[in-house]
């Protein structure tokens, strides 16, 4: 078993999990854990629909600000797909996509305020470079065989849209549907930060421990995902599309000089400013560097590692929850929900409530990051091993769960898991803001400070890390010969 | 229709730009630190926008921001005008808007303290000055940027100990607001946590307090906190002597009901000069550049 490739690789990281718990704070600092835990699930048996003003505005800005940044990530992300074989954009959508969406806005917010464009712009940013990414990914799978079926002197633009497009249509269309999933997803936490959406009301009503207001809203976040395929219908699309500009509220007006002001003087780096110049600067840097980035380096890949292990252990457990081969229609259909919800609460949210409840240290965000993420894979896989066909006399409950089906899941298992890991990073950076010493906790306190050219670097520290993550999960999963899934 | 929808997005981005630039023309926007529960503060400046728009003539509008440094930015973007602001973030907003004053503080401002709370499991008592029976505590400040829950305690504990707080403690964490340090001292979720006079006194008056469970241990010498700030070019927009008739209106403010909800007994001038300690302080713990 050993001999396994993807057995030792999967060894290697539960080892590098491991010795990360030694140094990882992972405790329980609240006195009545358990009490609130228990006042919040009585929150959401009890929702109160009616207490939040504003409620339904909020609910409406969340849609909107979701239509118009996919809108708008579509459309440039399926621009950049086509000159995708371009070095220079392959790192340019690398880099845009590996700064979170929190992230954009709040650099946004320093000179756009809170005009819409903010909100806009840190979906539609970080979304074009994935959408670019995919879309170019799916192209590139197009069996060539109609174009070279078309006739001769055929102009480039008839082939790709005759013969390429409708090959890739459908996968295009899917995977768009996803991500829209995901910009609500998006949405909802931007109100975190101060934009007009649910996640401002959300936070209000946690942080004051009203839980029947923050279950009624979460509440009514699960239906607006869960609805998605009844409400948003192919002709209704442009509607939506037309009309969610309109309902993103007005905000602030943008002025001008703010935006110059931001990028001439407030990220200019501190030395440079003054008198010290390009001499300071290795203090400057160096500084930042041990005292902050590097602190934050060492606990965003701590957490980020201890909670891709555990991501794998909740898919594994949850997947029979939705598979065919265990239990009957009414399990199968409560696992479901149960994989929708973990799936549809974004980790943010997640962590935040379970740091209210637990007290702060890396614990909450452990689990929320791997509950989320492990919603998502267990739903996968669980989908995949319905299809296998087994034999009729195959063993049932246990043996047939580690005997049949994990070890045909494991490959594709393994593929989601490791094309989950940038991901997953990408959260546990952003989760500092929250309190959690990692990256983006620096960066949170950098903005506090209005330390704007701090932040900057520590955010392109980020994003480097990310990249770095990305391209070492690529490179595992080539040599695992594991096949690559974008709809994931 | 791809580029219908940007012909549209664009036109509509154009049009919230001009409608919203055409109302704010009369319309003050002020905003305040996000240093008590929400739904409060929310109240509070819902009152104290009413009061102002029938002094000053002109349309008054509060925001609510989530975050201290949001709310400094806003005011130098001049999205807001007007900012009830605490010491330390006012001092930052001045700093980077030339021009702009500080015209009230509230009575009690001018001498302002903050409490070190502890949970009864620590069993500490009140003490003469920080000792070292706080070593390996967990420890709760408010809000990064804030002055009390922040800057001030940290000023002492550095004093005291000649040591960051993360070295004298076992963890140091940002509750985010008074109220909700409050609330974790109180659950035990921290040990120990500094939390501003006029919040603890407030709170204590309302019965919100479980005295069982949390109790002062000590408090810092005073300081000059909250304050007005406005800034220098809204005579150039609202007229002459805009910046005055808002001071006067600030100070002429008596409305029992208003005062209580911040609370202060009262407004009274105050210059930018006052608030030098708070500069100094801010830059030895390295917050101000």
């Amino acid at each position: 078993m050993l001999s396994s490739p993807t057995v030792r690789a999967s060894l290697i990281f539960t080892a590098v999990a491991l010795v990360g718990l030694v140094f990882a704070d992972i405790a329980i600092t609240a006195a009545n854990p358990w009490k609130d835990l228990g006042r919040f699930f009585l929150g959401v048996v009890t929702p109160d629909f009616f207490s939040t003003e504003g409620l339904a505005t909020a609910l409406l800005r969340t849609v909107a600000f979701a239509f118009v940044g996919v809108a708008l990530g579509s459309v440039c992300g399926f621009l950049l797909a086509l000159v995708y074989r371009a070095y220079p954009v392959r790192i340019f959508c690398a880099f845009i996509r590996a700064i979170h969406e929190l992230f954009w806005a709040l650099i946004f917010l320093q000179f756009f305020g809170f005009h819409p464009l903010t909100g806009v712009l840190a979906i539609a940013i970080p979304y074009s470079g994935i959408f670019a990414k995919v879309y170019s990914e799916i192209l590139e799978e197009a069996d060539p065989e109609p174009g070279r079926l078309l006739p001769p002197g055929t102009g480039v633009v008839s082939a790709f849209l005759y013969a390429r497009i409708p090959d890739c249509w459908v996968q295009m269309r899917t995977y768009t549907a996803y991500r829209l999933e995901c910009g609500l997803r998006s949405s909802a936490i931007l109100g975190f930060v101060g934009l007009p959406t649910l996640g401002f009301y959300l936070e209000s009503a946690f942080s004051q421990g009203h839980y029947s207001d923050a279950g009624a809203m979460l509440i009514l976040f699960y239906v607006l995902i869960a609805t998605l395929p009844l409400w948003v219908r192919p002709k209704l699309l442009p509607v939506y599309v037309l009309g969610a500009p309109f309902f993103l509220g007005d905000g602030m007006p943008i002025v001008w000089g703010n935006v110059a002001r931001f990028f001439t003087q407030d990220i200019v780096p501190a030395p440079l400013k003054g008198e010290e110049g390009w001499s300071g600067m290795g203090t400057w840097l160096g500084d930042l560097f041990i005292t902050q980035a590097l602190p934050g380096i060492w606990n965003t890949v701590i957490l980020t590692q201890i909670a891709l292990v555990a991501t794998g252990i909740i898919a594994l457990l949850a997947f029979p929850l939705i598979s065919t081969h265990f239990g009957g229609p009414v399990r199968r259909t409560s696992g479901h929900v149960f994989l929708v919800i973990l799936r549809s609460t974004p980790e943010y949210i997640l962590a935040y409530i379970l740091l209210q409840l637990w007290g702060p240290s890396m614990l909450p965000a452990v689990v929320a990051l791997a509950l989320h993420n492990g919603g998502i894979i267990g739903h996968l896989i669980g989908r995949q091993s319905s299809s296998i066909v087994l034999r009729p006399d195959a063993p049932t409950g246990l043996d047939r769960y580690t005997y049949e089906l994990v070890p045909r899941v494991y490959r594709s298992f393994l593929a989601f898991l490791f094309y989950r890991w940038e991901i997953i990073m990408r959260e546990t950076a952003i989760l500092g803001i929250l309190g959690i010493y990692t990256l983006g906790f620096y960066v949170d306190s950098a903005i506090q400070n209005i330390q704007f050219d701090k932040a900057m670097v520590l955010i392109l520290i980020t994003a480097s890390l990310n990249i770095g993550v990305d391209i070492l999960g690529r490179f595992i999963r080539k040599k695992l010969a594991l096949q690559t899934m974008p709809t994931c | 229709m791809t580029l219908n929808f940007i012909r549209k997005l664009a036109l509509v981005s154009f049009m919230a730009l001009t409608v919203s630039a055409a109302a704010s023309a009369q319309t003050l926007v002020f905003t305040a630190i996000p240093d008590e529960d929400e739904t409060k503060l929310v109240e509070r400046f819902r009152g104290i926008a009413d009061y102002l728009s029938g002094e000053l003539d002109v349309d008054v509008r509060y925001i609510p921001v989530k975050s201290y440094a949001a709310a400094i930015s806003a005011f130098r973007n001049n999205q807001v005008q007007l900012a009830w602001f605490g010491g330390l973030s006012g001092v930052q907003a001045r700093e980077l808007v030339p021009g702009s004053e500080a015209i009230a503080q509230g009575v009690e401002d001018k001498a302002f303290y903050s409490h070190f709370i502890a949970h009864k499991s620590t069993g500490l008592d009140e003490m003469e000055k920080l000792s070292d029976e706080l070593r390996g505590k967990t420890f709760t400040f408010g809000s990064k940027g804030s002055t009390s829950g922040r800057l001030i305690p940290e000023y002492y504990i550095r004093e005291a100990f000649d040591e960051s707080p993360e070295e004298v403690f076992s963890r140091v964490g940002f509750s985010g607001n008074h109220t909700r340090t409050l609330r974790l001292v109180e659950a035990g979720t921290y040990d120990v946590g500094a939390i501003n006079f006029s919040v603890w006194d407030k709170e204590m008056e309302n019965n919100n307090i479980d005295t069982d469970a949390v109790k002062v241990i000590w408090t810092t010498p005073s300081y000059p906190n909250y304050q007005w700030t406005i800034r220098g070019d809204v005579n150039e927009r609202f007229g002459e002597g805009f910046s005055q008739r808002v001071q006067e209106a600030l100070l002429a403010m008596d409305d029992p009901e208003l005062l209580e909800s911040f609370p202060r007994s009262g407004f009274i001038p105050v210059s930018n000069d006052a608030y030098e300690p708070i500069r100094v302080v801010g830059k030895q713990i390295g917050i101000i550049d």
